[in-house]
């Protein structure tokens, strides 16, 4: 076997599979929020645990790459411990837990706190990918939507959520609308990651294995939060401090550490925490 | 009165059993056109042909939009077609549940044709939807309940306000008072009449029930194996039906 080929099947994936989830990554691309189907393989982990993630970053990943893997925020958690195995296993990278010297960064439910650079990519593990889901369960009929513009109904959720909760509660999974034509499901994110994805400089996207499908947001893409006039979106957050680092403007955890139910609030971003830290 | 809707010769066959077979009917401005026939006689499926939810096998069928052009409806684009039904037409169906979304609350179920045209104010959007719902006499403080624990009639009351907010020009109604009992369809009935003269809209009925026809509609049309064998104003065919059928059909209503 030549050496040339060895390169092209680097990172786990066969030949084929690598070629078409990475024309499924240039479709995506080319159309921001757009849906594009894939033919997702089997991964060594259950559905739900990342198996879009997996394949999008094999497909991503060279040999000079450095790979973080995140699982809500922190590095330590069982997905991202697990995720960052397999790949030092089948691939050899070089991994990190350094948002600043990642080139690849998956992702599970959170958007890293430190701003991201031009030449890093980042990977979302997406459980369910069209945003209109839970309002129409026809796919064949999100799809015309989709086609069509017709967006009218995600309005409807969060009219709901006004007039149930007199504001709009959805906190994750809060639609945007990408480039001005899709709307996009940022997969279980926080709403208060949203903006950070608004002209990010960074290449992000989004891995459904289950559903089969790839999108993507390319670097300096407008992507906006859906609202109503008279109640604009906010990215809200607990109001509180890091216990550990002290900062104010991160997305915390609420973490009950006693029997007695004696909580502390914490930095999600494990990493940005230890290094606000030092 | 002018014209809004024509169709000529409209054909459709299910396997080798026509559905609608050469069928014409033209409905005129602020005109409530009632189709009558025995079950499997053709009707739904011509109003299905009529609001593009089915495709004909043959014919032609052309509305005078708000802008007064006369549209191809079986060659209109998808987009502009879909539009229609969420601005100038509504259709109205037999069952509520078919029209209105069970698990969305009433006032979301009224505002998403709002919500569909662009509206992106809430308290607007509140406001008119308040309005439609006690239009519909259906009480306000009802508002954020779901429709799965309406009653049938209040759920097709909700169904129709539904459908009214955009202010459509046309209404395709498939027996809009199928499985109410006499006392909530008469009230229902007396409803979509006062709505039909206030808002001068051009309606097409399919009913099975000749005394919901004849409260409802000008004109009648009488369907049998995909045919129209009689046609004409309501209380002329009711009254003096010529064609034998419809003198069956007649004969057939029950006296109480």
């Amino acid at each position: 076997m030549s050496n040339s080929e060895e390169d092209f099947n680097f990172a786990y994936l066969d030949e084929q599979t690598k070629r078409m989830i990475r024309r499924a990554l240039i479709k995506a691309i080319c159309i921001p929020g757009y849906q594009v189907p894939f033919a997702s393989r089997e991964m060594p982990m259950p559905y739900g645990w990342g198996t879009g993630g997996v394949q999008v970053t094999a497909a991503c990943l060279q040999e000079t790459d450095v790979l973080k893997v995140i699982d809500q925020g922190s590095d330590d958690t069982t997905n991202a411990v697990s995720i960052r195995k397999f790949f030092e296993r089948v691939t050899g990278v070089k991994t990190t837990e350094n948002t600043g010297k990642a080139s690849v960064i998956q992702t599970r439910h959170r958007i890293p706190e430190q701003v991201l650079s031009e030449d890093q990519i980042l990977v979302y593990q997406v459980p369910i990918p069209e945003p209109l889901r839970f309002l129409e369960p026809r796919e064949t009929e999100t799809r015309v939507m989709h086609a069509l513009e017709e967006y009218g109904l995600m309005h409807v959720k969060l009219y709901e959520d006004i007039s149930i909760n007199g504001e709009i509660s959805t906190a994750y999974a809060y639609p945007v609308k990408v480039n001005d034509r899709y709307i996009m499901d940022p997969s279980p994110t926080p709403k208060f990651d949203n903006p950070k994805m608004n002209f990010c400089s960074a290449i992000q996207l989004f891995g459904a294995g289950r559903e089969q499908r790839i999108y993507a947001v390319p670097p300096y893409t407008k992507v906006i939060s859906l609202d109503f006039e008279d109640y604009p979106f906010e990215a809200s957050r607990a109001e509180k401090t890091c216990e550990i680092c002290g900062a104010t403007n991160t997305y915390l955890d609420e973490v009950v550490i006693d029997d007695k139910g004696t909580r502390m609030f914490s930095c999600s971003d494990s990493d940005y925490c230890n290094s606000q830290k030092s | 009165m002018e014209q809004i809707l024509k169709a000529k010769a409209i054909n459709k066959k299910f396997g080798d059993v026509y559905a609608c077979n050469n069928l014409s009917i033209e409905l005129y401005t602020g005109e409530v056109v009632g189709i009558v026939g025995e079950s499997g006689s053709g009707k739904s499926t011509l109003l299905n042909c009529l609001s593009g939810s089915l495709v004909p096998d043959g014919g032609n069928i052309t509305y005078l939009d708000r802008d007064n052009n006369w549209l191809d409806l079986l060659s209109l684009p998808e987009p502009r077609k879909r539009n229609l039904l969420r601005t100038e037409w509504a259709f109205v169906h037999q069952n509520p549940r078919d029209g209105l979304r069970m698990a969305v609350s009433a006032g979301g179920n009224i505002g998403e044709r709002l919500m569909a045209i662009g509206y992106r104010n809430y308290s607007q959007i509140r406001a008119e939807a308040t309005e439609w719902i006690e239009k519909v006499e259906i009480d306000a403080i009802r508002l954020d309940d779901k429709p799965s624990i309406f009653s049938g009639g209040m759920q097709q009351r909700l169904q129709i306000a539904k459908n009214l907010i955009t202010k459509p020009r046309l209404i395709f109604m498939d027996e809009p008072t199928g499985g109410l009992d006499v006392s909530v369809q008469a009230r229902l009935l007396d409803l979509i009449r006062s709505l039909v003269r206030e808002l001068g809209l051009s309606v097409i009925i399919v009913t099975h029930d000749l005394a919901v026809a004849r409260f409802m509609a000008n004109r009648l049309i009488v369907m049998k194996n995909g045919k129209i064998v009689e046609t004409g104003l309501t209380d002329q065919v009711l009254d003096d039906p010529q064609h034998s059928y419809t003198q069956l059909l007649v004969s057939s209503i029950l006296k109480v």
